[in-house]
This record gives structure tokens, sequence and C-alpha cells, in this order.
């Protein structure tokens, strides 16, 4: 079975080819370009490269955030196209989890990060037991500052990965029990989708294109301001 | 020669669309999901909440497009798409769709330019019409004035200086309470209000400029508005409708046949949504009957953002050999006549 895995939650534009459990293929883009240029353009040359069309794929893994919401549409947008015409399965994974997949076999929690914006990052924490990565805490958005003292007044040691590293390095660079990824494991990387995505898979965790959304977290800022002026309003009827 | 079968997908505002045609102007299917209900309680179009939407619609409305057309993928020949002007979050939506359906399926992709996509709407409804002519493109979004040469070249006469005409119905409106879309309701109003009660300006600009400007017309009506609230005085909302939209009618109109007086042509075409407005089509033929120029126009379906005519521009497009490659980004300010 082949599985396309795509990742665009956070700058970096990532893709890659996977068959059962080997890595055939992967691309990662993190330069300054929008994902609308960076994806397809890789994708097709990483088809073309291993001689492969859509129609090897059996199914498609695709990151559905959190993240960037442009971006996260982009990605997901082309999954479902792609699961549309090959008439195949999609898995989903969550963007964090897919980080945390990049520092395996860690005896640290890992704490990965992706840019939200106004100096906050989407954030959650994983720990590896044996081969099997857990999740010991729920995906949230936290303010930088905030992350960094939580972070600082714990008795454990973590590891740090994702854009929201790069971003905020001045931040997170000198805490004592804070170690930070390699460079090479920073970025999401799109085989790591799809490894999850072969796990779900196998689990029957599967979806059609048709029910695939992007994972956003946040509502958009015009329905916070709908929601709060609704209250307001019902607070002074009273 | 074969028929050359085209999908197209708009998503530039509100709309999710996708459509399928043959040889560009027989529309096989055309379906449109419109998101004016959820939008309606922000009192206009959200971009974030429109991007939303068409992410969650879009394969539906293409499997849609595909079943009423009694077809499947690999019938389509061409894919085309509205990459520009537009919100960029939503026309990424339908342009990551379109990509990934050229490559997956191993077709062309046809970036269109929406504007383009207006006018072709004409193409569409008007089997025999063909360039050249004047047209009048106005929507909440462009207000143009173009010469239209051939099939996919344009030469921009005119255009808006600051509001598009259809902004300034929706503004208009909304400050009356109206609600929103503006331009349908503010046409319905001028039916049984007094065109001739308020002077508001006729804003022509220079005397050799195909140019428009409505933000001055706005301004005048809201102070009318102002004052009257000021004064305690009622307002008769139909006259305010009808005085307004004739002043926004005679400006485009009068242009219009400048044009195509002073540039030597006996057709106006109209395009986008304001081509829906009954006052400005009325206007617009009883004016031309007295200068000989044939007015022609869509149906309401085509007027408003729909991926038919999106297609048929790609169509044109495409058989005068363009093709882009899967980089193809969104351009938000993408001009007439720019591909
Ligand atoms: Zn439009």
């Amino acid at each position: 079975m082949k599985v396309l895995g795509i990742d665009t939650s956070s700058k970096a534009a990532s893709v890659a080819i996977m068959e059962d459990n080997k890595l055939i293929s992967e691309y990662t883009i993190n330069n300054n370009k929008t994902h609308s240029q960076k994806l397809m353009p890789i994708i097709e040359n990483m088809f073309k490269l291993n001689e492969m069309s859509a129609n090897d794929i059996d199914l498609i893994s695709v990151c559905i955030g959190p993240g960037s919401f442009t971006g996260l549409r982009i990605g997901v947008a082309t999954a479902k196209a792609i699961a549309h015409v090959r008439d195949i399965p999609v898995v989903v994974v969550n963007s964090l989890e897919a980080l945390s997949f990049n520092v395996s076999m860690t005896n640290k929690t890992v704490c990965p990060m992706i840019d939200a914006q106004k100096k906050q990052v989407y954030t959650c924490k994983y720990s590896w037991d044996k081969d099997s990565l857990l999740k010991v805490e729920d995906i949230d958005v936290k303010k930088v500052e905030d992350l960094a003292e939580e972070l600082k007044s714990s008795l454990e040691e973590f590891v740090l990965i994702g854009e929201g590293v790069d971003l905020h390095k001045e931040v997170f660079g000198n805490i004592n029990n804070v170690y930070i990824a390699p460079n090479s494991h920073r970025a999401s990387r799109a085989s790591s989708i799809c490894e999850i995505g072969i796990e779900k898979f196998k689990k029957g965790d599967t979806k059609n294109h048709y029910e695939v959304v992007p994972y956003y977290i946040r509502k958009s800022q015009a329905e916070v301001q709908y929601d709060e002026k609704m209250k307001r309003l019902k607070e002074d009827g009273k | 020669m074969k028929d050359i079968i085209t999908l197209a997908i708009e998503s530039s505002c509100d709309e999710t669309s996708a459509a399928i045609l043959k040889n560009g102007r027989e529309v096989i299917s055309n379906i449109v999901a419109t998101q004016i209900d959820l939008h309606k309680k922000f009192g206009g179009v959200v971009p974030e909440v429109a991007s939303r939407k068409h992410v969650e619609n879009i394969d539906a409305v293409i499997q849609s497009a595909l079943d009423e057309a009694g077809m499947i993928f690999d019938d389509i020949d061409i894919i085309g798409v509205t990459h520009g002007p537009g919100l960029v979050g939503a026309l990424l939506v339908g342009l990551s769709t379109a990509k990934a359906l050229a490559f997956a399926l191993n077709k062309p992709l046809v970036g269109v330019n929406h504007i383009e996509g207006h006018i072709s709407a004409n193409f569409i409804q008007h089997k025999e019409l063909e360039p050249p002519f004047i047209c009048l493109i106005v929507s909440g979004g462009h207000t143009h004035l173009a010469e239209v040469k051939d099939y996919g070249k344009y030469e921009i006469l005119g255009r808006t200086r600051d509001d598009a005409a259809g902004e300034a119905f929706d503004k208009i409106a909304r400050a009356m309470k109206l609600g929103y879309p503006g331009g349908p309701i503010i046409d319905r109003l001028s039916k049984i209000g007094n065109k001739d009660s308020i002077k508001f300006p006729r804003i022509y600009l220079e005397d050799d400029s195909y140019d428009f400007s409505f933000s001055g017309l706005k301004s005048s009506v809201l102070n009318y508005l102002n004052a009257k609230k000021m004064k305690n005085e009622d307002i008769v909302v139909e006259d305010v409708a009808a005085s307004f939209q004739q002043s926004v009618v005679e400006v485009l109109t009068n242009k219009a046949i400048k044009a195509a007086k002073e540039k030597g042509y006996d057709k106006i075409i109209l395009a986008g949504g304001v081509a829906a407005n009954s006052g400005l089509r009325e206007m617009l033929i009883n004016e031309c009957k007295n200068y000989n120029i044939d007015v022609k126009y869509p149906s309401l379906d085509l007027c408003t953002d729909n991926a038919a005519m999106i297609g048929c521009a790609a169509y044109y497009d495409y058989i005068n050999g363009k093709v882009d490659d899967l980089s193809l980004n969104a351009v938000p300010n993408l001009k007439l006549g720019q591909k």
C-alpha cells in the first residue's frame, strides 16, 4: 500500500510517499514562498522523479492542523481533490503529533509548537512509551511567555520542536531543563504524516474526502467579535 | 474536431461553484452553493468564514456538477479556475482544488481572471455574440468599462477610482438598515419610490474620463440620511433608494454610451452582479435605442458569481494557447486583461 502524505500546517511544505513501512520519497521546502506556489510543484516533481502517478496511491494522509489557516486549507483542499479523483480514503493527522514523531524514542517530554501569531503558539505535550507516542496534555493556544514560564517551573525535561522554536528562540533558548531539537528534526515532515497515517489506517480510522476539514481550534475573528457582541446585548437586556 | 469538456471552479468570494461546459459555450451543469445566509449576520462577506465554508463544500459541489452532467472525471479535458481577483483565502481553496485535480487527472490547468469570466457569461447567454463590443462590468467588487476586442483581448477604458458600484449599494442599504446584500433590495424599493424626489449628485469626473467614482454619491446619501435624523424627520426609504439608484444608473449608462459612440461600437454588453439591476437594464436599453446600440446582458443566474462563466473564459484562453503550471498562485488584485 502506498500513501501520499501532505503537511502544510507551518511555513514548511512537506510531502512524502511511503510504501507500507518504507519511505520512498520526501520533499520539504521551508522558504518564504506561499504554499500555493510550493505544494503542487513538489508533489508533481516527487511523482515524476519516482516515475509514479497519482494512480499509484492507495491512501492520502493529510495534516489538518492546528496551524496557519490558509496553509491548512491549501493542504486539505489538495488532499481532498486527489482522494476524490482516485476514490481512495483519507487519514487526518494533527500537526503537533506529527512534529513529535520527529524526535522518537526520547525519554524527555516532547513539546511541539506551531506559530499561532500574536506571540502565541499552538502547543501540547507528548511522551514516548517504548515505540508509541502518548499525548500527555491537550492541544492549546498559549502565549509564548506563559509557556516559557510553565516549562521553566517544571521539574521535567523537555524537547522543543516546530517552527515556534525558531520564531521565539530568545524566549526558549536559555532554559535549563529545555532542549531544542536539531534543525533537521524541527520542521514538519510529511514522512511522519505518512507513518501516523498508516497506523490510523490499520485501526480503520479513515475518512471519506467529503468529511475532511481543517482543525482550526480557533473561531474566526469575526465570529469571536460577533459572539462577544451578542453576549453584551444579552447582558444589557437583563 | 473533438469536443472539449471543461470543468470549471469558482471560489473568489462567497459562492462555491463548479460547472461543466462543452466547447466553452454550452453549459452542461452549473452548481452554485451560496453562502449569503452565513454572512448576513456580519453585514457583509467575512473572508475567513467564506474560506472555511469553501473547503467544506467544494468537493460536494464538484461531484454535483459531474452528477448533473452525467459525467465522470475521465470525461474532463481541461480544468479552469478563478485565480483572481477576489478574496485571497477564498481563491486559494478553489485554486488548490483545481491544481490537485489537474495533477491527478493529468489534464491542463487554465487560470481565469474572474472579471473576464463575468464578460464571458454573455457568450453563454447569447450564442451568436462575438467580440468586439463595449462591456460595462459592474458588481460588488468591480466597476469597469472595457473594450472587448477579441476573445481574451481587452482594453480597459475606465474603472472606479474608489468604491465599486455594488459596494455603494451595500453601504447605502446598510445605512438604512435594509439588510444584505443591498443591491437587490434597493432595486426592489426603487420600483416603488420616486427617483426624482431627492437630487443626489452625478459624478462624471473629467470630461474625457471613462473612470467612475461612487464615494461622493455615497457620502451625499449618508449626509442626507443624517440630516433627516437630526431634524427628526421621517425618511422615505423607497424614495432614497430610487433616487440613489438613479444617480448610479445614469452615470453608468451615459459613460457606456459615450464609449460606444466614441469608439464606434454598436453593442454594449452588461456583466457582473449589478447587471441584474432592473433600473440599469431599463435605462441602458431605452437610451441605447436613440443611438441604434444593441444592449445585451446575461440571465440572473449568469450575472452573479458562477463557475460556468469561468469555464467559458477558460475555454477561450485554452484554445488561444494559455495553460498554467501547478505553481499558479492566487492574485487577489488581478486586473482585467492580466492573465
Ligand atoms: Zn464577481
